[in-house]
């Protein structure tokens, strides 16, 4: 019941957010748009790192490698093709095929987290250096040069459906970037109430328990990751439509790093949480840019540090616990809230 | 000849030069209930972890009605019938006491059908009072009965029971016992248990574990009166 | 025959270079069972105390072999006082700080020093090989890599400090059975990873480009190193360098070095695939 109640929340939340992306044009220039519309489309790649680490335990620090595939995959399938959809339905595929195969072999050889994060990571790095030594005209897709440290100009942004003339303004583009997190924030929602979701969370909680009880921890997980990598493989085509432009930096260290961060300061478990911890970061980091005395990574670092050691459950978790205390001390005491607690 | 509901034969585990399973022929029929005792370190939970599946034998088998399972996954077994409530309360520990056990209805059911099963199950043990609480929050006692009832809402055929009176009061111990034999009157169970006096309420037939291996197996009046069983297990200050 | 030579010298440096930049992560990991994201960092920070040492009039052997450990394992001491010692028990969560630290350092590096390279040149010369020219620092680099491992299997094996690191890495809690203080135990562990770390980017200044972000070159080496080797610190340290040090080289001299790199990480993941604990955690379970 309650989580009906958190739905329809979500629901009304999402329609004032939608009103107010689609009126924004009216009272926002150009220039905030752009800065907007790269924003929102983060914000999707934040979503995905979210969710699966958040509801399915996946502790994934190379997030950026299906965030750049997918990045990629749209920019050399829309040179190809000359039409956004299939190139977008690309950059969700490949990213895909890519999480399956490499979540297989680390979900069902069974490693720990500690293996899983490292591994990620090692991925991201890789598929940096693989990029960037790509230069020359050898590495070409079709009529798609992947050039290396320089990356791919002159991408073609999103058109209309079926009609590859009508290229959308920068103002629908970002109406299409805000409308497509609100989807996939809510998308997630869903999954997340459904017993899909409802396993994953117990699967997270007890692995062991899950499996005594029927269920496969590992198809499960790996389903898990591949919803995350469709995500941040999408949130790639988002970044591109937005910049006609990709390089091998969408895979750097620096991304990944980001990523993990909007999240931990987010609050992992909540959706709604690494989506503010990735605006509110994303602002910072246009702030920092602008000046000189202090280098981006350095705050970021600092960022971190201060989150896991102070507020290690994030922003979003943690004032929701203070908002439920405030009520429980308001209401009376019932007699099951007398049960003694254990620690566990 | 019928096949009986589970059955081991020559089940082994090592560890390093540990054995802690040592050559157990285990045999346990339709609807029976079998109560499995011996002192710590004598490889009772370490025998269940071998039928789930949790750890795989160094040597023998374990056969399900008949079918091998020995070796197979913990999911896998499961989805064969067998229900387990382990030693240390395996509950999921951030939902709600109704969720726990829906998760393990959702299993066969649809949602809806399991919602019904979850509600019937948390009448039938008295938990409906605190169906809303984080099982996390709930004293030791009580996530036992969460366990129980989650292991009830997957409708396995075969139930092990390891330890379920620990922690509990005198009354939850009495409360325990009857839902015991009431869960015997249509499956079998396997209960794993220290308290003698909970064996007295509710065993039938008595299978001793002495250093992973069986000592005795038989009636519950007998097992209690053999020698070696008062030597091992009896006669270390339990017997009172 | 003299290409033979060659690749053969390839592969030799391939696996020392391994193992020296594996070598801190891999005592880290081993004793704590966290990866230090702040790894590559340290390689980075040896690396420029080797070349500040040298242009400020240091002799460049002291510099590389003396300083940049000593200055890299005081940071680690530090470090693991200000930061790690608050986290024990959360495996994560360590790993997510040492990734904080990593940013810290590189944005703290930059702000100092630039983003600019700098560097030292190479202190030995080179040697002929038929018609191919070799560099005498390959050499001297697998030397360094024997004598570390070596240092590494006598402290083990027989001292005090060898003693309580076995006992830590085979349980946790055994330090405390053995009369000594878990913490000590941490601080001293991330103090000679960090400075075996150090002692790498020593080495590697000569012959890598010095910059603030070097770091992130190398680390995905030694990851995949140190995750295929696992725990046991020597053993597992030393057949993954050998195993994926061969790979890697003989797949860079058939294609390209990142394709050399993309084959070696492919090698591992499906080594862990069969041996989730690493190869230590199946051959040398509870060995060095």
């Amino acid at each position: 019941m309650h989580q009906l109640n958190g739905m329809t929340g979500a629901l009304i939340g999402s329609a004032i957010v939608a009103i107010a992306i689609l009126t924004a044009p009216l009272y926002v220039d150009l220039f905030q748009i752009m800065q907007l519309t790269v924003f929102a489309a983060m914000a999707v790649l934040a979503l995905s790192l979210g969710f699966i680490w958040g509801y399915g335990g996946i502790l994934c620090f190379g997030q950026t490698s299906f965030f750049g595939l997918g990045a990629y995959a749209y920019a050399v399938a829309a040179i190809n093709f000359g039409d956004s959809t299939p190139a977008i339905a690309l950059a969700i595929l490949i990213p895909v095929i890519f999480a399956a195969l490499l979540g297989y072999f680390m979900i069902y050889g069974g490693i720990s987290d500690v293996y899983l994060g490292v591994i990620t990571l090692t991925v991201s790095l890789i598929l940096f250096n693989l990029v960037n030594s790509t230069a020359g005209d050898f590495y070409k897709i079709g009529d798609a040069r992947l050039g290396g440290f320089n990356g791919i100009p002159g991408v073609p942004t999103f058109n209309l459906p079926g009609n590859s003339g009508y290229i959308l303004s920068p103002e629908q583009a970002w109406m299409v970037t805000g409308i497509a997190l609100i989807l996939v924030y809510l998308g997630l929602r869903v999954l997340i109430a459904s017993s899909f979701g409802r396993i994953i969370i117990a699967i997270r909680e007890n692995e062991t328990r899950a499996a005594l009880l029927g269920y496969d921890p590992r198809i499960y997980k790996l389903i898990t990751f591949m919803i995350g990598g469709a995500i941040a493989g999408f949130a790639g085509a988002l970044y591109v439509n937005w910049g006609a432009f990709v390089s091998p930096t969408i895979f750097a260290l620096g991304l990944s790093a980001q990523i993990i961060i909007w999240v931990i300061i987010g609050g992992r478990g909540t959706l709604i949480g690494p989506v503010i911890g990735c605006l509110l970061l994303q602002w910072l980091v246009t702030e920092i840019g602008a000046q000189q005395a202090l280098d981006a990574n350095f705050i970021l670092g600092a960022i971190l540090i201060v989150f896991v050691l102070l507020v290690p459950k994030g922003i979003a978790p943690t004032l929701r616990d203070l908002v439920m205390a405030r009520l429980a001390r308001d209401k009376p005491m019932t007699a099951d809230t007398t049960t003694v607690k254990v620690k566990t | 000849m019928n096949v009986p509901l589970l059955q081991t034969s020559g089940l082994t585990i090592r560890f390093g030069g540990v054995t802690a399973v040592d050559q157990v022929d285990f045999t346990l029929e339709e609807a029976e209930l079998r109560c499995l005792i011996g002192p710590n370190g004598a490889g009772k939970s370490t025998f269940f972890k071998l039928l789930t599946g949790q750890l795989r034998p160094t040597e023998g088998h374990v056969h399900l009605r008949g079918r091998d399972i020995s070796g197979a996954r913990p999911h896998e077994i499961a989805r064969q019938g067998v229900g387990i409530k382990t030693q240390v309360p395996n509950v999921f520990n951030a939902m709600t006491v109704q969720d726990n056990l829906w998760i393990a209805a959702r299993h066969k059911h649809t949602p809806a059908f399991a919602t019904d099963l979850t509600d019937k199950i948390l009448t039938d043990l008295r938990l409906t009072q605190i169906a809303n609480k984080e099982v996390g929050q709930l004293a030791h006692g009580q996530r036992q009965w969460v366990e129980i009832g989650t292991v009830l809402a997957g409708e396995p055929e075969l139930i092990l029971l390891d330890e379920p009176a620990a922690g509990m009061t005198h009354e939850e111990v009495e409360r325990t016992a009857d839902l015991i034999q009431e869960i015997n009157k249509s499956r079998a169970l396997v209960v794993v248990e220290h308290d003698m006096q909970f064996i007295k309420m509710i065993a039938k037939t008595v299978t001793v574990l002495h250093q992973g291996a069986v000592l005795i197996e038989d009636d519950v009046a007998r097992v209690l009166e053999d020698a070696r069983v008062r030597d091992v297990y009896l006669g270390k200050g339990l017997a009172a | 025959m003299d290409i033979a030579i060659i690749v053969g010298l390839d592969v030799v440096s391939g696996i020392a270079s391994l193992v020296l930049i594996s070598a801190g992560l891999a005592v880290i990991f081993g004793m704590m069972k966290i990866i230090n994201l702040a790894h590559g960092e340290f390689l980075m920070l040896g690396a420029y105390a080797t070349v500040l040492s040298v242009s400020a009039g240091v002799n460049i052997w002291i510099a590389m072999l003396v300083i940049a450990p000593v200055f890299v394992g005081l940071v680690g001491v530090i470090v693991e006082r200000c930061l790690i010692r608050f986290l024990y028990g959360r495996l994560v969560d360590s790993m997510l700080a040492t990734w904080g630290l990593s940013l810290v350092i590189v944005g703290g590096t930059t702000m100092i020093f630039g983003n600019t390279i700098v560097g030292v040149s190479s202190p030995l010369g080179g040697f002929q090989v038929g018609a191919y020219q070799s560099s005498l620092y390959t050499p001297f680099l697998a030397l360094m890599a024997l004598l570390l491992m070596t240092a590494v299997f006598v402290v083990m094996r027989y001292t005090r400090a060898g003693l309580i690191a076995r006992a830590v890495m085979q349980n946790p809690d055994m330090a405390a059975t053995l009369g000594v203080n878990p913490a000590r135990v941490y601080m001293a562990t991330f103090g000679i990873g960090a400075a075996m770390s150090g002692l790498a980017g020593g080495l590697l200044a000569p012959i890598a480009g010095v910059v603030p972000t070097m770091g992130a070159a190398f680390i995905a080496k030694a990851f995949i190193t140190v995750v295929g080797g696992g725990t046991s610190i020597l053993w597992g340290l030393i057949s993954a360098s050998g195993l994926f040090g061969f790979i890697n080289q003989i797949a860079a001299f058939l294609t390209t070095p990142v394709f050399g790199e993309v084959i070696l990480f492919i090698a591992a993941v499906i080594l862990i695939r069969m041996l989730p604990t690493g190869i230590s955690g199946r051959f040398f379970k509870g060995r060095l």
